[in-house]
């Protein structure tokens, strides 16, 4: 609903400048400074909004990209975690290493699993919220 | 036991509960500050309260007691149940608070509009939540047994009407404050203990946990036998035991094996990959606590009061953090376990090691007693704030989509404050009752299937309809009747079928290896096959799921 008034916005100087923009010059130049300053960025908005052609690979390319760092990071905790039980079964001589007098499975499992898993949602949490400050970066300023 | 700390401390925790959700009461006025805190609780208040509402008494007092039974294997649920936060990061977070649903059922109405879909997963919502409430119940009742030698049935008692009533009167907002106090408690609870436990075992010369010669008692000690069994001894000799025989341990006797209680010894115990199921049971293991984080229904149900979906991505990180940081604990009296009580190896209640290892250690003087208690206290924190959790999302689930339907408001409506009071009434009697008449049900095993039915239902309905814009109404609903009836089934086997044997055993006993696969294959199958069903309107839910805030769409 938003959207919609916000489109209207929009639309409505565009169409009616040329008529009333000579009339009332003072009034004109606030509302014109308003809507160029405003209208790429709502026009975009817009795009999205109505399921545009390029609002509609905008919003894809970024779930896409969302989705892609997403499996990449569980593909890091699938081999740095999920290939443990797998190691341990077809080379039985590494859970008998002993790192500071206890053997590798329990020092991995019991104390370095956790802090893998938080460096992994911190890079997590980094990179996403990159790539939404590139998606809004690039709705901003659709031309480019 | 004739601490005389214990019962003060577990009624303080109880009094305090109150106290906080009456002064949480005090401050919610209207509906909306009831069922979700007005959405103005922040990340950090908000990560405690879900660290505090997901540490149940399976990782309080559950992890431990497997660790010290089956070793390095069963390191994999405190590693699944922390890395459970991530898989639900990395896939549901932000996208779930910008969908602006509040319980699953809600999630399905936002992405597929379907009244249908809505009904089955307020089904599993309510299965799911009851499944997990009953052994925080019987659990609690296990403990005032064990520490202060109360009745049973007066522990699962008093936890629910606590539990019930705190809900029913205080809402969210009261709960918010409750958790987040209760996730430092159980932190202090076990940490301090920890620390003493620790610098006893360093000054009495680190005695190692695995012996060349088998454990032996480190003090005298009685075991009273509870079935008929054969202990096995070091030297290779057994001797039968008939129910109710005493047998008297000097300091330093080798601790005998007993032929009914399933223990891990020496370096099967050490090592991993020597458990019955193998293999398979470990993946299984790892999928379903990886991805049935993010189907329980008290985790979800949290996401809601974050203020965006920027701040749900923190938040959840900051809940890996702190719940990371608890389960460094566990592990550690379950290793310290071996050393100080091997008696519960014999008598199979390793459950209680937590609660049973201070006094062991210590001794039973001032010290020992206090850490005792604060233990005990932490243990009823687990029981009280993880069914406070459960039972605010099932209360939740019956208010919006059963009472408010019969009372014609339609479903997805929010319910009055009176709607919900009852409902909290409803969601609390039926664990309650359960908790007294079904045989007592191991804690840990139980939270595990609660994960596996979670993982085979919710979360490829979670996932698919984040990430997948071809998800439809009946694929959805065919993969949480094929996958998470499966899963129900595999459940109700385990619960009250007879034992099973073989690869039949593995399958059953941990089901998500094979359920969640198959869940996932169906929705997308069946959606695939009723690809005409696709929402319309699929491309404004992406847009709204996805779209960062920054954008004020």
């Amino acid at each position: 609903m938003e959207l919609d008034i916000s489109l209207w916005w929009v639309r409505l100087p565009d169409m009616e400048q040329p008529t009333t923009g000579a009339g009332a010059p003072q009034r004109t130049r606030i509302v014109l400074a308003e809507v160029v300053r405003s209208r790429d960025h709502d026009r975009a908005r817009a795009e999205l909004a109505e399921q545009t052609q390029v609002g509609d690979a905008l919003v894809r390319g970024l779930v896409r990209a969302q989705l892609a760092l997403a499996l990449r990071l569980s593909v890091v905790v699938a081999i740095g975690l999920g290939a443990l039980p797998l190691l341990f079964a077809v080379a039985p001589t590494t859970s008998t290493v002993k790192v500071v007098g206890i053997s590798l499975p329990w020092v991995l499992l019991g104390v370095g699993a956790f802090p893998f898993l938080v460096v992994v949602g911190l890079t997590y949490v980094y990179l996403a919220e990159r790539n939404e400050q590139d998606f809004t970066a690039v709705v901003r300023r659709p031309e480019r | 036991m004739g601490n005389p700390y214990t019962v003060p401390a577990i009624v303080a925790v109880t009094l305090a509960t109150l106290a906080i959700g009456f002064y949480g009461l005090k401050l919610a006025r209207t509906t909306s500050d009831f069922l979700v805190a007005s959405r103005v609780v922040s990340p950090t208040w908000n990560a405690a309260a879900i660290g505090g509402e997901y540490l149940s008494a399976a990782s309080f007092l559950g992890v431990a007691g497997l660790i010290l039974k089956y070793g390095v294997d069963v390191l994999w649920y405190p590693v699944g149940f922390a890395a459970g936060y991530l898989a639900l990061l990395l896939f549901v977070a932000a996208p779930l608070r910008r969908s602006g649903a509040f319980t699953l059922p809600d999630f399905c109405e936002v992405r597929l509009h379907s009244p249908g879909l809505r009904k089955l997963a307020t089904g599993f919502v309510v299965f799911i939540g009851w499944l997990y409430l009953v052994p925080q119940l019987q659990g609690a009742g296990l403990t005032l047994t064990t520490v202060a030698g109360g009745p049973y049935e007066l522990g699962a008692l008093l936890v629910g009407v606590v539990v019930t009533a705190n809900v029913a009167l205080g809402g969210m907002r009261a709960i918010t404050f409750v958790q987040a106090f209760q996730y430092w408690l159980k932190l202090t609870a076990l940490a301090v203990p920890a620390m003493f436990l620790v610098l006893h075992w360093q000054a009495d010369g680190r005695p190692p946990v695995t012996p060349q010669e088998g454990l032996t008692f480190p003090a005298a000690t009685t075991v009273v036998i509870e079935h008929d069994a054969t202990l096995t001894y070091a030297d290779g000799s057994s001797k039968e035991v008939r129910p109710g025989e005493e047998l008297v341990f000097q300091a330093g006797d080798a601790v005998p094996q007993v032929s009914d209680v399933d223990t891990a010894h020496d370096l099967d115990w050490l090592l991993p990959g020597n458990d019955a199921g193998g293999m398979f049971g470990t993946y299984s293991l790892i999928l379903a606590t990886f991805l049935g984080t993010m189907g329980l229904p008290h985790v979800l149900v949290r996401f809601y009061t974050n203020p965006n979906g920027a701040a749900a991505r923190r938040t959840t990180l900051v809940v890996l953090g702190l719940v990371g940081l608890f389960y460094f604990l566990p592990t550690l009296y379950g290793v310290l376990g071996r050393v100080y009580t091997p008696q519960l190896l014999m008598t199979g209640e390793t459950d209680a090691v937590v609660l049973l290892l201070p006094t062991a250690v210590l001794g039973t003087g001032v010290l020992g007693q206090l850490l005792a208690a604060l233990v005990a206290a932490g243990a009823f924190a687990a029981f009280l704030s993880s069914s406070s959790g459960l039972l605010t999302s099932v209360a939740g689930v019956i208010s919006t989509d059963v009472l408010a339907h019969a009372s014609d408001r339609g479903p997805g409506q929010r319910g009055s404050v009176r709607d919900f009071r009852m409902a909290a009434m409803i969601a609390g009697l039926v664990p309650v009752v359960l908790a007294l008449n079904v045989a007592s049900l191991d804690v840990s095993q139980v939270v595990g299937l609660a994960f596996a039915v979670a993982a085979s239902s919710f979360c490829p309905l979670l996932v698919l309809g984040i990430w997948w814009r071809r998800l439809t109404d009946f694929g959805a609903a065919a993969g949480i009747l094929v996958g998470g009836g499966a899963a129900v089934g595999a459940v109700l086997v385990t619960i009250l079928g007879p034992p099973l044997e073989g690869w039949a055993a593995a399958l059953i006993a941990q089901p998500a290896a094979w359920t969640v696969p198959l869940a996932f294959a169906v929705m997308v199958a069946v959606s695939l096959a009723t690809r005409r069903r696709t929402p319309p309107d699929v491309g404004t839910t992406m847009l709204r799921l996805h779209a960062p805030e920054s954008l004020r769409l």
